[in-house]
């Protein structure tokens, strides 16, 4: 089964980043690199990624065969997505032991979802 | 000298057996693996070019036992332990060896996942390539997987020992099912590999039951695989769509295989202890030879839910049964006994329940409320094709749409 591990950032989670000592936060950095190489040993990393601000982001759409782009956010939302890890484990247990294991876990909160499958049907 | 397409599978055939012979041997398993895998890889790149020698299997024994010593040479070298092994006899390939791999792979202290991928490995003889396509993991993370699985079985000491007559299969059993049913549907990306997952599955399960011919369990697995994939062509439609059971071309059925899946039940039936995979086997049958929907034996498939309720009770069990009982007892009486059971946290989030509750509701003629529970469960479950096949159930039940075959059964 194959869960991603949502972390948002939002006002709460700005917050508590405010709180942070330098080594808090350096810690917080490793913290993350630490497990995608824990994630990694224990062979249920797919993939893992922290995204950039979303000031960086590109909106797209295509309309008459033409894309067009714009620059920014797709909204002036208070919460976007900043980082994610998906892994692949035997349950949902199993997901949120990893889930716990994120720094962010200990501060504020992340989120496990499912991932949607292709192959299975019940039979 | 052997055609050359026919190599990959040539090789997979050879693989656990020439590991097993060399394991047994020499012990390691971890060791004993790479150097069956370096042993494989010469044979890849030699035997097209030089042709395929007449004992294939003796050729790779020999070569992976050669690099097991060159690398047990090289970590004991100081300790001058090259003579004993120079004068080791061959290891030769024995009968159960095949089995005594399937359950080292299925190792009690071993994770699911790890327990399937390394079986496909070992057992199968995939490459770590040829596994992440097919579970559709990075390679690095397969990779990952199989050494972590090995260190493990080194590390708690597992032995690689003759099973003892009528050792618990039950773990190997899950493992070739999961496996199977990983692979069991033609509607993700990659088609091709997610077939030979099943027909992997049903070929060591094949050898499985060649091996112990008496188990009725094993042989009511591989019953139930035949009997599940005889369907498949039948099963989806262009772009990988969802047939249910009742609407599919039954022509399209595959009869030598149901043929082969019944006649092992039966005889399993009739000669084994009853178990779950047996049950569920026969469940299949059943419906592999009505040759048309509504000839199906539902009083009969009923029974068998009824057995099998009793002896392996699941919250899926009980909610199968709940579709046979409706077409015996009518939706009314199903629902009751739905709503009997629905409290139960598995079955709570679960969007088969939601499914059966709309085809009850369906069948019953409560429209709307049935629309409602098919977009639930569209919303829960994770399967892609079945999310579609549920708004499309939905989408049939809207206002002013009327459709003559509304009613039938939803199962595939």
């Amino acid at each position: 089964m194959k869960y991603v591990i949502l972390i948002q950032s939002n006002p709460q989670s700005l917050a508590v980043w405010e709180t942070l000592s330098e080594q808090q936060r350096t810690d917080f950095g490793l913290g993350h690199l630490r497990l995608t190489d824990q994630m990694r040993d224990a062979g249920v990393l797919v993939a893992s990624e922290g995204l950039g601000d979303p000031a960086l982001a590109t909106q797209v759409s295509v309309r008459d065969g033409k894309t067009i782009t714009s620059d920014g956010p797709f909204a002036e939302v208070k919460e976007h997505l900043a980082g994610f890890y998906l892994i692949d484990v035997a349950d949902l247990g199993e997901a949120v032991a990893w889930a716990a294991r994120t720094p962010d876990a200990g501060y504020t909160r992340v989120e496990v979802r499912p991932v949607l499958d292709m192959s299975e049907w019940d039979l | 000298m052997g055609p050359v397409t026919a190599l990959p599978d040539l090789l997979r055939e050879c693989a656990p057996r020439v590991l097993a012979a060399v394991v047994r041997r020499y012990g390691d398993f971890e060791a004993c693996e790479d150097a069956v895998q370096e042993a494989l890889l010469a044979a890849a790149q030699q035997w097209p070019r030089e042709g395929v020698p007449e004992q294939p299997r003796h050729w790779l024994i020999t070569v992976a036992s050669r690099r097991r010593v060159e690398m047990l040479r090289s970590e004991t070298a100081r300790r001058r332990r090259e003579e004993a092994v120079r004068h080791d006899p061959e290891p030769q390939v024995r009968g159960d060896d095949e089995l005594a791999l399937l359950l080292l792979c299925c190792h009690p202290s071993l994770t699911v996942p790890a327990q399937v991928t390394l079986t496909l490995r070992a057992v199968g003889g995939l490459s770590t390539a040829e596994i992440a396509r097919a579970l559709l993991l990075p390679e690095a993370t397969v990779g990952q997987r199989i050494s972590r699985a090995k260190q493990r079985i080194r590390d708690t000491g597992a032995r690689f020992e003759m099973p003892a007559p009528g050792a618990p299969l039950d773990a190997v059993l899950h493992v070739l099912y999961l496996i199977f049913t990983e692979g069991h549907t033609a509607s993700s990306g990659d088609t091709v590999n997610r077939v030979e997952l099943t027909r992997e599955a049903i070929r060591l399960t094949r050898q499985l039951h060649r091996r112990l011919p008496d188990d009725g369990e094993v042989a009511g697995l591989l019953a139930l695989m035949l009997l599940t994939d005889a369907r498949r062509s039948a099963r989806t439609q262009g772009g990988g769509s969802l047939v249910p059971l009742a609407e599919q071309d039954r022509r399209r059925w595959d009869a030598p295989a149901i043929a082969e899946g019944v006649a092992i039940i039966t005889h399993a039936l009739a000669h084994a202890p009853i178990g779950p995979f047996q049950l569920q086997a026969a469940i299949a049958a059943v419906h592999d030879e009505a040759t048309r929907a509504e000839l199906t034996d539902w009083p009969q498939i009923l029974l068998l839910y009824g057995m099998l309720h009793a002896l392996a009770p699941s919250p899926m069990v009980a909610l199968n049964r709940i579709v046979a009982r409706a077409m015996v007892d009518g939706p009314r009486v199903a629902l009751t006994d739905l709503d009997q059971i629905a409290g139960d946290p598995a079955l709570a989030r679960h969007h088969r329940t939601a499914a059966v509750r709309a085809h009850l509701l369906e069948m019953a003629g409560e429209r709307d409320e049935a629309r409602e529970q098919y977009r639930l469960a569209a919303r829960l479950t994770l399967s892609g094709p079945e999310q579609r096949y549920l708004e499309s159930r939905a989408a049939r039940l809207r206002p002013g749409v009327y459709r003559p075959e509304d009613g039938k059964s939803q199962q595939a």
